[in-house]
């Protein structure tokens, strides 16, 4: 396969242009998705390609455009729905609870709701407490729905034509500030299997299980761990329903230590889940420390940028939660 | 025949004695789930649309088997008129595996995907995104099909309501938006949650045709709906619909209808929707008392056999319980 370096947004926008070139039922709706190019640029250039048939142009009209997703996914159409911030999920809560997740249980294993919601999560924008929620656990805990987070441009094509492929909605959440982070990623269109961890770094000392741009922070404190000696794993989940539970216990196997690192605040937060699937299983009797979670503090996203900062976990703090667990 | 009958050109002589036989299967069907509630023999709860089998068989009597309908809570007629098999429905409501969910649905979540009923619907308002959805598929697919998308008063004052006619109004898409207007959303009356007289001029405010129909005249219905799904087919969008009806029975299961007076069901009990239909086609000679009788007496028949299936099909395996989640 050809690759070159795209950045995570060319990425997701490459995924959905290869994929509306192959099939006619996938089209993209949303608020400004057309000539404006989406709040963040990921769709422009769609519309001159695709036409306003299938780069829907959509009113601020969270509920309905969510509910049309739904209804046309029903009835054989494969809508990507783009809502501008995953805040704004809470419009739309309706459609997407209540209907899209429920929809087939219901009806006793009949219609499907192929859809893909494609939304921007997380802070470091100075956008305040209204457009910098990280609320994935939100959607991890309903039955019905497929929630992923890439954390690299290479991860987000692959994933994102995995869940336009699947035949039940996926919330697929795009980090605001890897948008602009860039990876080797083929020219063809190729598949990561939904519920495929990823190991980003191996190591022996410690786990360090982290999501979307937890990543690269963990990543960067296994690097000046290394300089400690001590080798981290950094595992990133990639999709957290279906979760690669297997992955993450064999890894804690091997290394006795468990970090869970999350920028979504740390009550209620995914990362429970993790390390309660961790407590449940044989990893449990590997474990030489207890295990550190950590996520983001129980406030809203401030404005300021030391503030917004501080409100969530930093490399030096991965670096400590380590140093803690490991006591080498 | 058929005379002094103004009717769309594709309602049969036969179509009119169907649509007599399958109000009064409505009707059946409902007081037999409200006998059933009231002795305890299925649980849950259930919202019975006695008294309104006008508006959801007129309506669907003017589409074809391939245009779609989106159901509410209060959908059992709905259900019937898209040629929903009734015995599925009480399977259904019993809870059993032979029902149109497996049981694991109920009352309020009753769908037959491949008839074009996209399902009832347990949440206000919730259904009237989707039909905008699946009126664009048919857009989108050139599938020519239209969808009815039904709610009740109650559902005219969600945000889903105001997104959805704005929506499909700027899209020109193939729904016509049908209110039920039974004169209550549980126990809020219209007339003291709205302040208007006629929910149908809240259509002024999306740019869209809006009618007021007498929901209790399957003729004006008939003619309506058809007048809507023409304008809709030729491809020039949607239109919101008033049906002023009202349902006999109270809201769902242990409702004292402390809300409204008996005066006032009385009243609407006498404009009987089924009675009118059928002194209609008497006069036009389409029916005799006779004829009627009979008709009455094969729908009734009809749902015995319905709860005769029902109570005879397995309840569902505790192991199909996790099944169904994802396709």
């Amino acid at each position: 396969m050809t690759t070159r370096e795209i950045t995570y947004l060319e990425a997701v926008r490459e995924a959905m242009s290869q994929e509306m070139r192959e099939n006619e039922d996938v089209f993209i709706l949303g608020e400004d998705i057309g000539v404006y190019g989406g709040a963040f640029g990921v769709t422009r250039g769609m519309i001159e390609e695709f036409g306003p048939e299938r780069v829907r142009n959509t009113p601020i009209s969270e509920a309905a455009i969510a509910g049309a997703a739904v209804g046309s996914a029903l009835t054989g159409m494969r809508p990507i729905l783009e809502l501008q911030f995953s805040d704004f999920i809470t419009i739309a809560m309706d459609q997407i609870v209540n209907q899209a997740a429920k929809t087939r249980y219901m009806f006793g294993g009949k219609g499907k709701v192929p859809m893909v919601l494609r939304t921007p999560a997380g802070s470091g924008t100075g956008a305040a407490a209204q457009h910098s929620q990280s609320l994935e656990a939100w959607m991890a805990h309903i039955p019905g729905l497929k929630v992923v987070q890439p954390s690299t441009a290479y991860d987000a094509k692959g994933l994102l034509k995995a869940a336009m492929d699947d035949d039940n909605p996926v919330i697929f959440y795009e980090h605001k500030l890897l948008y602009k982070t860039s990876s080797n990623v083929p020219e063809e269109s190729y598949k990561i299997e939904l519920g495929k961890a990823d190991i980003k770094r191996e190591g022996t000392d410690v786990t360090i299980v982290a999501t979307a741009i937890m990543v690269h922070k963990a990543l960067e404190a296994a690097e000046v761990l290394e300089k400690d000696g001590i080798s981290a794993e950094v595992i990133d989940p990639r999709t957290i329903v279906p979760l690669d539970k297997e992955t993450i216990i064999e890894s804690v196997k091997k290394t006795g230590k468990l970090i869970v690192v999350h920028e979504a605040v740390k009550r209620g937060g995914i990362g429970g889940e993790i390390v309660g699937v961790i407590a449940e299983s044989e990893a449990f009797d590997y474990l030489d420390a207890p295990i550190i979670r950590l996520g983001g503090k129980e406030v809203p996203i401030p404005y300021n940028p030391n503030l917004e900062k501080a409100a969530i976990p930093q490399v030096p703090d991965i670096i400590a939660a380590v140093k803690k667990t490991v006591r080498k | 025949m058929l005379k002094n009958l103004e009717i769309p050109s594709m309602i049969t002589e036969k179509k009119l004695k169907d649509l007599y036989k399958e109000m009064w299967t409505i009707r059946y069907f409902d007081e037999k789930v409200d006998q059933f509630f009231a002795k305890g023999m299925i649980h849950g709860t259930t919202h019975l649309c006695v008294g309104q089998e006008a508006s959801a068989s007129g309506s669907i009597a003017v589409i074809g088997g391939k245009d779609k309908i989106v159901s509410t809570h209060r959908g059992h007629g709905h259900c019937i008129s898209k040629e929903g098999d009734i015995n599925k429905m009480m399977a259904e409501l019993f809870g059993r595996e032979t029902g149109y969910c497996k049981g694991k649905g109920g009352s309020m979540h009753i769908a037959d995907v491949e008839k074009g009923n996209l399902g009832a619907n347990g949440i206000v308002g919730g259904g009237i995104p989707l039909a905008v959805g699946a009126a664009l598929t048919s857009k989108m697919k050139n599938e020519n099909y239209v969808v009815l998308c039904f709610f009740g008063d109650g559902a005219t004052n969600e945000g889903s309501f105001h997104e959805s006619l704005n929506l499909a109004a700027i899209w020109n898409l193939p729904v016509i938006f049908i209110c039920e207007n039974n004169q209550y959303g549980m126990s809020g009356s219209v007339k003291e949650m709205t302040k208007i007289e006629h929910i149908a001029t809240r259509s002024e405010g999306y740019g869209i045709p809006g009618k007021i129909v007498d929901g209790l005249d399957m003729f004006e219905i008939m003619n309506t709906v058809h007048e809507a799904v023409e304008h809709a087919r030729g491809g020039n969008g949607p239109t919101l619909i008033e049906m002023k009806t009202y349902r006999w029975k109270g809201h769902s299961k242990s409702d004292a209808k402390k809300y409204r007076t008996r005066e006032e069901e009385n009243e609407w009990r006498a404009k009987d929707g089924i009675k009118r239909f059928k002194d209609a086609l008497i006069d036009a000679e389409v029916l005799t008392e006779e004829e009627a009788k009979q008709l009455q007496e094969e729908a009734k028949t009809s749902i015995e056999e319905a709860v005769e299936f029902a109570a005879n099909s397995p309840e569902p395996s505790i192991e199909r319980l996790e099944e169904d989640v994802f396709a």
